[in-house]
């Protein structure tokens, strides 16, 4: 017996997806219908692989409708995050469907006898040298497209596009603005109910009692996890309300002291892996120690996380606005002990959520309650309270450097540490389930401790910890944590953030102590051409300083490569340092290789900066030894529109170069520009998020 | 019983009075474009305009409206009919989510009403009861001048 020869491999998710038909359909009617894995969560994805679909088959814009995924039907593509979508579904549809206008216009051919190269298609129509000869409508009900892709196939050239690369808008934000339903908040079916769900008082708390379920409600109990369910949400609501006062729980203290947590983080069992050790290339004449710490931090959507479960006859139906449907299919149907064939899951639209919040356990609070209630669809939405409180956060890191210089101030050796609980616990990766309530049932399946995802996909708290610059040696040393006190996945960036801010603001201490030009200092250590030119282009765009700044100026600038392989990005940032920090402009230069729509990607990388000023300067959460106290907006506060910064946005033409995500490559340049900025007016170094004032005076006194 | 203007039409909701205005609108009334958000009169999500002035509906109980002039998102204007703000954004691409756009723009109708010209300092006090967590605010504050602008040149 001889083994099949591989399968050739095929761009992006369609090399585990082959099958044409499952990504694109042609109705009679003149619709193009196309189904990426792929979900929006805000950021304009669909939109933008609209516009792939749209320019690669010769069709308008407008003629594609895109498709909500769902696990019955759609591609498997994983997970909608780390900026790849673009790379994964982006060139799995591009493939796709110049693989679907090459079937449609060679089938054409052969019935008509017009050579390939004499057939031009217009908006969907095929044309030859005397007129119409088909079309995909024509054609729509065939099965031309129930065959896996080929892998040999005419991609256009960026001169031949016409659609993608250019700005289009939004097709999702007509509905937002006109109020029309489209959030999973929206969904109604007939004969659904209401559920709230009444969380333990605090972290690891245990029930001791609860009382009668209020009149018109039912109870689902199901060990630590509680849940009520009514006809109306009103009632739902006000029943949550009274049980959250009246139940009992047994509290004991799980969490470490909030002002310890440095010592926490060094001290605690963790798994060290050794990403890099290689030697110095010199003896140092001079080293220069440095070390970050950031809290942990919500991702804080304005919408709070809400499902709809419906379960009838061995089976359940799952509509969430989850980053991974499939991955959540599976976790759903260990907890509730189904085949995974017996559990589908549609995706909606939630609100902005930046990475894996509580999406995917609310669906399990959801369809805990929709079992006890069969038949019944079940809409459950979390309080403010259960989304600031229990949504997973990021973890708190804390990062040391130690860079060595020769006496010139060039890097002769840098070594990196990082301590952190790892960044991920996505559902569907674990032995054991990892949603929130699968811990709390009364037959519990063990909570999973966070990974860091490989390398190979971008790391976790190693994200970006590798420096781009010529550093001589390089150690790099990774301490991921084995407890985890406060449960944690991934937030934008990962541990980009922090690793980024460390990285930059020890560059930036590396040229003051040298006497040398921040920008001289990094272009000397940079080889990578792409790396340069968005420095110097952010330069550029700066400008000189003014002449005479306003008391408290500060500039600083800062860089980095996402991942290591993604979009390049070098921010300026301007700002005023009194009381509290403000930041007043953001000029921003990025590499992302083709960019599919520049207004889309520069909204996402202005939409990164201004979110990562939040993280920079207002963000924490906070816990005593019990439980989360940062669970309403007065405690967890974040960036409003007095504080927000101008943001002036520059894209390098790359038009040529394979495309990269944006979403995530403004967070740690931004952080890391705002600490500069913040030197460079009051003389400190940031060494502690957020870059409050109480901070501040904490790492002057600590200064050297 | 509590009777009231939604949108210009009369309605009345036959609910219990302490009854949020948000749920009732939301689930009663299925007018979906006011969210809710915080509960707590914190982020902005569920404004509406209550006699012309953007006021939270989260907290608000149904029968302080009786009586009154309630205009949720859906009144401001529809595809068919945009308001000049509804244009604006979108002219603007004024949003990534979008969950908060309902309450940016009652809140910017407000304000365009008591100051058909505002700068922009002026917006942002407006809006700064109003949180975005995309950061879309540069934009929407973009949206709210060129409405402004608008509206000032088609009197």
């Amino acid at each position: 017996m001889t083994a099949a020869a591989p399968k050739p491999a095929l761009p992006g998710s369609l090399n585990a997806n082959r099958l044409l038909s499952q990504w694109i359909g042609f109705d009679k009617s003149g619709r193009v219908s196309i189904r990426p894995g792929k979900v929006e969560i805000g950021q304009g994805i669909v939109t933008a692989l609209a516009q792939i679909a749209a320019d690669e088959l010769d069709v308008a814009f407008e003629r594609i409708d895109m498709q909500p995924a769902t696990t019955a039907t759609s591609p498997n593509e994983g997970v909608t995050s780390g900026s790849r979508s673009v790379t994964e579904s982006g060139m799995a549809l591009r493939h796709a469907c110049a693989a679907a206008r090459q079937i449609f216009l060679s089938v054409t051919a052969q019935r008509t006898g017009v050579p390939l190269d004499r057939i031009e298609v217009v908006d969907g129509r095929f044309i030859g040298p005397s007129g119409e000869i088909g079309s995909y409508w024509a054609d729509a009900d065939t099965g031309l497209l129930a065959c896996e892709a080929p892998a040999k196939v005419k991609i256009k050239s960026a001169a031949e596009r016409s659609i993608a690369g250019t700005t289009v808008a939004r097709i999702d934000l007509p509905d937002k603005v006109f109020g029309l339903p489209r959030f999973i908040h929206d969904l109604r079916l007939p004969g659904m109910i209401f559920a709230r769900v009444v969380r333990p008082a605090t972290r690891g708390a245990r029930l001791v009692e609860a009382p009668e379920a209020p009149a018109g409600c039912s109870l689902v109990i199901d060990g630590n996890f509680v849940a009520v369910a009514a006809d109306t949400e009103a009632t739902a609501d006000a029943a949550a309300t009274k049980l959250a006062a009246r139940i009992r729980w047994d509290e004991r203290d799980t969490l470490p002291e909030q002002t310890e947590m440095r010592a926490f983080l060094r001290a605690s069992p963790a798994e060290k892996l050794t990403l890099a050790d290689q030697p110095g290339r010199a003896a140092p004449t001079q080293t220069l120690r440095t070390q970050f710490y950031r809290p942990y931090l919500s991702h804080a959507s304005i919408g709070v996380c809400c499902a709809v479960a419906r379960f009838a006859d061995d089976r359940l139906e799952v509509w969430s606005h989850s980053q991974s449907i499939f991955l959540l299919r599976k976790d759903l149907a260990r907890v509730l002990g189904l085949p995974i064939e017996a559990v589908t899951v549609h995706h909606r639209e939630g609100a902005g959520c930046y990475g894996h919040n509580g999406a995917d356990d609310v669906a399990l609070d959801a369809s805990l309650v929709a079992r006890a209630h069969p038949g019944s669809p079940v809409r459950l939405q979390w309080s403010r309270a259960d989304e600031l409180g229990w949504s997973p956060f990021s973890s708190a890191m804390l990062v040391e450097i130690e860079a060595g210089v020769d006496a010139k101030g060039d890097l002769v050796d840098w070594k990196h540490e990082v301590f952190s609980n790892g960044h991920l616990l996505r559902p569907g990766n674990f032995d054991s389930p990892s949603l929130l309530a699968a811990a709390e049932l009364a037959t519990p399946f063990e909570a999973p401790i966070a990974q860091n995802p490989p390398l190979a996909s971008g790391g976790g708290a190693d994200r970006n910890a590798f420096p781009i610059y010529r550093t001589g040696g390089l150690t790099l040393d990774i301490h991921r944590l084995l407890d985890m006190p406060i449960r944690v996945s991934s937030l934008r960036g990962l541990g980009a953030m922090v690793n980024v801010l460390a990285i930059e603001a020890t560059m930036d201490e590396l040229a003051a102590t040298a006497g040398r030009d921040p920008v001289e200092y990094r272009l000397t250590h940079l080889d990578d051409q792409r790396a340069k030119d968005v420095i110097e282009a952010v330069v550029a765009m700066a400008g000189p300083r003014p002449a005479a700044p306003p008391d408290g100026y500060g500039r600083g600038l800062a860089f980095a490569r996402y991942k290591g392989t993604s979009a390049y990005c070098a921010v300026v940032a301007e700002i005023e340092a009194e009381e509290q920090v403000r930041v007043r402009r953001l000029w921003i230069a990025a590499d992302a290789g083709e960019v599919i729509n520049p207004e889309g990607a520069a909204h996402q990388i202005e939409g990164g900066a201004v979110q990562a000023c939040s993280f920079a300067l207002k963000e924490a959460v906070t816990f005593d030894r019990r439980g989360i106290t940062s669970n309403a907006w007065e405690t967890y506060q974040i960036l409003r529109f007095e504080d927000v910064p101008q943001v002036m946005t520059q894209l390098l033409p790359r038009p040529d170069l394979p495309p990269v995500g944006v979403g995530e490559c403004a967070t740690g340049p931004t952080v890391a520009a705002i600490a500069n900025a913040i030197h460079d007016a009051l003389g400190v170094r940031p060494r502690t998020m957020p870059f409050t004032a109480d901070n501040l005076s904490l790492d002057m006194g600590n200064a050297p | 019983m509590t009777a009231f203007y939604l949108n210009g039409t009369t309605v009345s909701v036959d609910l219990p009075a302490d009854t949020p205005l948000l749920t009732a609108i939301r689930n009663e009334l299925a007018l979906f474009g006011s969210r809710f958000g915080c509960g707590a009169e914190q982020c902005g999500s569920c404004m509406m305009l209550i006699d012309g002035q953007a006021e939270f509906s989260c907290t608000r109980p149904l029968d302080s409206v009786a009586g009154r002039d309630v205009i949720t998102v859906e009144g401001l204007g529809t595809p068919e009919h945009p308001h000049p703000l509804q244009q604006a954004f979108l002219a603007e691409q004024a949003g990534q989510c979008g969950y908060c756009l309902s309450g940016m723009l009652i809140s910017a109708a407000a304000l365009l009403s008591a100051n058909p010209q505002p700068d922009e300092a002026e917006v942002r006090t407006a809006l700064n009861r109003n949180l975005c967590r995309c950061g879309a605010h540069n934009r929407i504050v973009r949206a709210v001048l060129r409405a402004a602008d608008q509206l000032r040149d088609t009197p």
